[in-house]
Formats: structure tokens, sequence, C-alpha cells
């Protein structure tokens, strides 16, 4: 198995489903400035997707590009986690499955700029200072909805309770994960669940939403194993250079 | 003919635009990082603001229309390369660029040893009209992906605020 090719899907692959899902909301933000905040967020994802799957397709090293490796591949490829292909739902849903992801991704990134791969560390350091802007900002709306009113916060709270069963693919320490970090190339996620759930643990604090029941996690996004939701993503996102397979714009 | 130098070509590299905000040059802006003139081609290495920045493609285009005719008088090929280190800093903006954003209406950046707008203090943002700092924050996100978007409280005009990153 070539350990820093899954690894660097796993990075890409995030960053592109949830860039895809985020720029769904363009035209349809409940303001026009959520609109446009929405979306600038998804943008950062796809950028951040095309770097990691660039550096897939050279660790593969078999001759596929970024292209390639987002358009050209089966759900059962991917591997981003199930967090991150949960639908859009309400702005409520969107903003819980953001925060829940942002606040991994703040010390992932953290991590990864002391990688012993300078590409990776310089890719982490750009990241970094999106990721920290991204959670400021889905941090501030857990925040007001969680302590708006009535609506807002029940609706945000069944976001919530819905959705964190679904974050478990995110610390997942396989062999994959281990090999990243035993080489110093990349991180063990497994390590960065204490500082996920303090950065969770302050929002709650903060927004009076409680931390939900403990339910089993779903985990499988690593190993190919998805939600029925990804298919249709993909589909969508797919199709025209599925059909086309050399368009060009 | 006499052959260009690294500074010619920094010098010519000043007439490409900011395609989001024409006011500053991409040598301004710090997407420019390195031109290295080699025996057979022109390599030009460039950086994005932000990961997503959708203006890279242009940018890349209009340096490469801009130096093709001179960099074929010379028998080059002209190369865009993208790199991410060391990552784009609002740093790199000069002194007298952010004067020039300012006078186009975008509140500038400042310094980012004052990472305050990163940790979520809010700074003081000047109006670039009146110049108050009596002013507030609207959105953290704004027409593009490096500025938010922000309200003077003083004279009620809205205006973008370049991001300090």
């Amino acid at each position: 198995m070539n350990a820093r090719f899954e690894y660097l899907l796993r990075l890409g692959d995030d960053a592109l489903i949830l860039g895809q899902q985020l720029g769904l909301w363009t035209g349809h933000g409940p303001v026009l400035e959520e609109d446009i905040a929405l979306t600038n967020i998804g943008l950062d994802q796809i950028g951040q997707a095309r770097a990691w799957l660039t550096m897939a397709g050279r660790a593969e090293n078999a001759g596929r590009d970024e292209d390639a490796l987002a358009f050209h591949r089966n759900p059962e490829e991917f591997r981003c986690a199930q967090l991150c292909q949960q639908a859009n739902g309400h702005f409520g849903d969107t903003i819980a499955r953001q925060f829940l992801f942002d606040a991994y991704a703040v010390p992932l990134h953290a991590a990864l700029t002391k990688s012993n791969d300078d590409e990776i560390a310089a890719i982490a350091r750009k990241s970094a200072k999106e990721s920290a802007y991204h959670l400021r900002h889905s941090r501030v709306w857990m925040v007001r909805l969680g302590d708006g009113t009535e609506e807002s916060h029940a609706k945000v709270q069944e976001s919530l309770d819905r959705l964190l069963p679904y974050v478990g693919d995110l610390f997942v320490g396989d062999d994959v994960a281990e090999a990243a970090a035993r080489e110093g190339w990349g991180v063990n996620p497994a390590t960065l669940r204490d500082a996920w759930e303090s950065e969770l643990d302050d929002m709650l604090a903060e927004s009076g939403l409680r931390r939900p029941e403990a339910v089993p996690e779903q985990i499988g996004g690593r190993r190919g194993i998805h939600t029925e939701k990804l298919s249709y993503l993909l589909a969508e996102m797919q199709v025209l250079p599925r059909t086309y397979p050399d368009a060009q714009w | 003919m006499v052959k260009r130098s690294a500074d010619d070509w920094w010098e010519l590299l000043q007439a490409v635009p900011d395609p989001e905000i024409p006011v500053l040059n991409v040598v301004e802006m710090g997407i420019v990082r390195e031109v290295l003139p080699e025996p057979e081609r022109l390599l030009i290495r460039i950086t994005p603001t932000y990961m997503g920045c959708p203006a890279m493609d242009a940018i890349a285009d209009d340096i490469r229309e801009r130096l093709a005719e001179p960099a074929s008088e010379e028998g080059l090929t002209t190369e865009v390369e993208l790199v991410y280190a060391p990552a784009w800093t609002t740093d790199w903006l000069t002194e007298a660029a952010q004067a020039k954003l300012e006078a186009y209406g975008i509140a500038p950046p400042g310094k980012t040893s004052d990472k305050r707008a990163l940790n979520g203090e809010a700074p003081a943002v000047r109006c670039p009209k009146c110049k108050s700092t009596e002013t507030e924050l609207v959105s953290l996100f704004g027409s593009t992906a490096c500025k938010a978007h922000y309200r003077c409280t003083a004279c009620a005009e809205p205006f973008d605020h370049f991001k300090c990153i």
C-alpha cells in the first residue's frame, strides 16, 4: 500500500467534498454576507484540495493529476470523512458541519506545518491561516444560533446531534496514519482529538448547546465506505468531465 | 541585442495589474516571487494570496501575455510556475502599495505583526473615505477571498478591508 498516496487523498478529498458542497450555497445563502462567506470558504477548500490532490497524484506516480483524481474516481475510491458528505441541509446544518470540521482542521494544519516534507509544510502553513479564519466564522455562528432564539437553538442542537456521530473518520489512527507520523511527513490524526474536544467544549459552554449523548460513531470514509449521499454528489460534480473527458473551457 | 537582466524583467512585470485590484500590479501585490532568466526560458514563480484564489490562472495568463514578445526577442519561452512556500503575507505589501489601496477605497491590512484580525479581536480599521476609526465589521468575508466587509459608523460608508494575514 502507498501510505503517502492514501494520506494525501484523505486530505484532498475532505477539502474537495466540503468545498463542492459549500459551492452549492451560491445564490442560496440566508443573507448576502453569508452567501459570500460560505462560497469563499468553499473556494479556500477547493484551493487546498487542488494542492493536496496534485501531490497525491505525484505520490501515486501513475500519471493522474488533480482533475483525474477529482473527476474520474468512483465513490468507493474516495477517502473523504463521512462528515464532509453530510447534506448541506439548512444554514444551521451547514454551520454545524463546518464547525466540527474546522475544529479539526486547525490543529491538523498546525501539526502539518512541522512536516519533514517541505511541500506538505508549505501547503499546511497557507491552509492554517485559512482554517483559523474559517473556525472563527463557524464558531461565531454556532454561538449566535445556540444562544439565539428558541427556534435557532433547537434547530442547531438538532444539527449537532445528527452530525456528531460522523466525526469519527477524522481521527482514525490506522496504519496509514501511523506510517505518516512514523516517517515524519504527516501527523496521526488520532492525536488531534483532545484539541478538537476542547474546542467543542469551549463552544458548547458559550453557546448554551449541550453535548449529544454518546452514540456509536460511523467510521469508514478512509476505507472508501461512504453514506449514500456521496454518490449523488459525485454524479453531479463529475457528469461533465465524464461525459466529455477532454472538454476544455 | 542587449540581454535583459532580471531587474529588467521585474520592471516589465510591473505593467501587469492585479485583475481584482487593478490599482496594484502583481509585483506590488507580492504575487511574483522569483524571476529567473535561464538560457532557454524565462521562469516566473508566483504564489497565491489564498489557496483557492480564482485569479491565479488569469494572472499567469496576463504575465505570459505581457512577456511573450520581449521574451521571444531573446529566444526565450516564458513559463509561469505556482509555488506555495513561503506563504503569502500582507507584510509583502509595501507602504506605497498600502497607500494606493486606501486611495482606491480599500482599507489596507496594516502589518501582520498585528494578528488581532485573525485571532478574533477586532483591529482598528480606518475608513478609507473619512479616515475615522469608528468602524464595524459587517462580515468576515468580502467581495474577494482576501477582503472582509466593514462599515464606517461615522460617515456610513460601507467598504472593503484587506484581511491581514
